[in-house]
């Protein structure tokens, strides 16, 4: 199981297991992390799975795809250089314990 | 009260509150939309499905794929109905509305009171009136269920008939392609997706599946079946082990006819959601609605639409600000082509190419000199300027 921490817009920290293979907003939405939408289920083609990783974390994540600098340009809330989509992030035993911040708003 | 409930039971007596029937992406996202916005009385959701309500477009893609091991995601994890006071009735269908009283018959035999109803029942898999394609003779692919029967019966399937090359059709046809299965794809029209999309679109995805090695035969009128085959009215014998149709869908609107709500292709309602009897709702696959990038009033099928009209009634019945809608969009993914679409086009709409790379194709739709949808493939960001960008057709008053 591999373990990752979501810190909601307001400060909330949620930490939830899951299984490696799953992505970040497949495990968020399966433990009703109420910040990450999902509405496309991770077809990389709705933006509401918006997530800023930690900046401590961020080497240890793989880089964007195109696909995924494409998309998030029409992520709801402001994009930085820690935004992903947590749909297109793979959870591997190299990313336990992995914190993700969650933005205001996905609309 | 208590959030998942796996008999079709009512939780909690104490007061009506708002009924939201059918768990589909319009229901779930209503119910939870309504604590979103602030209201805070008594919410309950019925689903006829079986299990935690969850998203249907992948059934098409990557879990048929994956031959279901990439399960679909719940819209909402099983905590988060009970954190959220969600009342959930699962395997629990609507069998009959009483205006008057306002109550509803379920279909273990008790009734439910509602103040508002939101009727969010989707739509059923068009039946053909053919021999040999009766219920049970043929695959469907609309639910977990059917997806999960389709699953089924794919080890040892050597052939497998797809009626109709609508986007449902073709996402199983390049599911499934490379997998050793012969997929057959029959349509009555001239070309693939043509309701949804330009003729270079069309032709576009009809090379994909042609490449892709799928047997995809337009123009063609299927009569019957025989065993191992579908037979077409030339009398042309297709070879096929198993048939999925996939002819379209027709919405639920027996129930609202029958408890003398106004329906048509869908059932009908005002610019905000509500039908012809203010205290009921109808909202995603099942509503015709006024829309301001159409002329007349739509019946749409697809996520973004039950999501937004979901939300704008969530907000209506809490009392806060309704937000505004925003330009239709659709997405479909089949093999190598991301396919999406912003605006609506109708059959007749002008169509003038803007990008043909043979990988990336954009298509703008217009209407009178004005631009009216724009459809792109494997153009994402084009797709999105364009839901910023296409102005309405009408602004209501
Ligand atoms: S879930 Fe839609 S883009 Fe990630």
């Amino acid at each position: 199981m591999v373990q990752v921490h979501f810190v909601a817009h307001d400060g909330t920290r949620t930490s939830v297991e899951a299984e490696a293979g799953t992505s970040i907003m497949a495990a968020a939405v399966a433990n009703g992390i109420d910040g990450i939408v999902g509405e496309c289920g991770g077809a990389a083609m709705c933006a509401t799975c918006h997530v800023y990783l930690d900046p401590a974390d961020a080497a240890r994540v793989p880089d964007r795809a195109e696909i995924e600098e494409e998309m998030l340009d029409s992520a709801a809330a402001e994009v930085t250089g820690f935004s992903r989509l947590s749909c297109q992030i793979t959870l591997e035993p190299g990313l336990d314990g992995l914190v993700v911040h969650l933005p205001q708003s996905q609309h | 009260m208590t959030g998942l409930s796996s008999t079709c039971r009512k939780a909690s007596t104490e007061m009506a509150g708002i009924v939201i029937a059918g768990a589909g992406q319009a229901g779930v996202e209503c119910a939870f939309g309504l604590r979103a916005a602030g209201y805070a009385g008594e919410v309950t959701l019925i689903g006829a499905e079986p299990g935690l309500p969850g998203q249907r477009p992948p059934l098409s893609k990557s879990y048929l794929k994956s031959r279901g091991t990439e399960a679909p995601l719940p819209f909402r994890g099983a905590a988060l109905y009970d954190r959220q006071r969600i009342g959930f009735l699962a395997g629990c269908a609507l069998r009959g509305i009483d205006r008057g009283a306002r109550r509803l018959a379920l279909s273990d035999g008790r009734a439910l009171d509602y103040d508002r109803l939101v009727l969010a029942t989707g739509a059923r898999n068009r039946v053909l009136p053919l021999p040999g394609f009766g219920p049970g003779e043929v695959l469907g692919l609309r639910d977990l269920a059917d997806a999960d029967m389709l699953i089924a019966r794919l080890p040892g399937l050597r052939r497998l008939a797809v009626i109709g090359a609508g986007f449902i059709g073709l996402e199983v046809a390049a599911a499934l392609a490379g997998s050793g299965i012969a997929v057959t794809v029959l349509e009555a029209g001239p070309r693939v997706m043509a309701r949804a999309v330009s003729a270079e679109v069309s032709a576009w995805f009809e090379r994909l599946h042609r490449g892709m090695g799928t047997d995809l035969r337009l123009g063609v009128e299927v009569a019957r079946r025989e065993p191992g085959a579908v037979v077409l009215a030339d009398g042309t014998r297709i070879a096929a082990d198993a048939v999925l149709v996939a002819a379209g869908v027709v919405p639920d609107t027996n129930l609202a006819a029958a408890a003398g709500l106004a329906t048509g292709n869908g059932i009908l309602t005002d610019d905000l959601h509500r039908s012809s009897d203010p205290a009921i709702f109808a909202i995603g696959d099942v509503a015709m609605a006024p829309n301001r990038w159409a002329a007349d009033p739509v019946r749409l099928e697809s996520v973004a639409n039950a999501t937004e009209q979901a939300r704008r009634v969530a907000a209506h019945l809490a009392g806060k600000p309704v937000p505004d809608p925003a330009v239709p969009w659709f997405w479909s993914h089949q093999g190598a082509g991301r396919l999406q679409m912003a605006g609506l086009a109708r059959p007749q709409d002008a169509s003038r190419v803007i990008e043909d790379t043979g990988e990336v194709l954009v298509v703008e739709r217009h209407r009178g000199g004005r631009l009216v949808a724009l459809e792109t493939v494997n153009a994402l960001r084009l797709h999105m300027a364009a839901r910023k960008a296409i102005a309405p057709e009408r602004v209501p008053a």
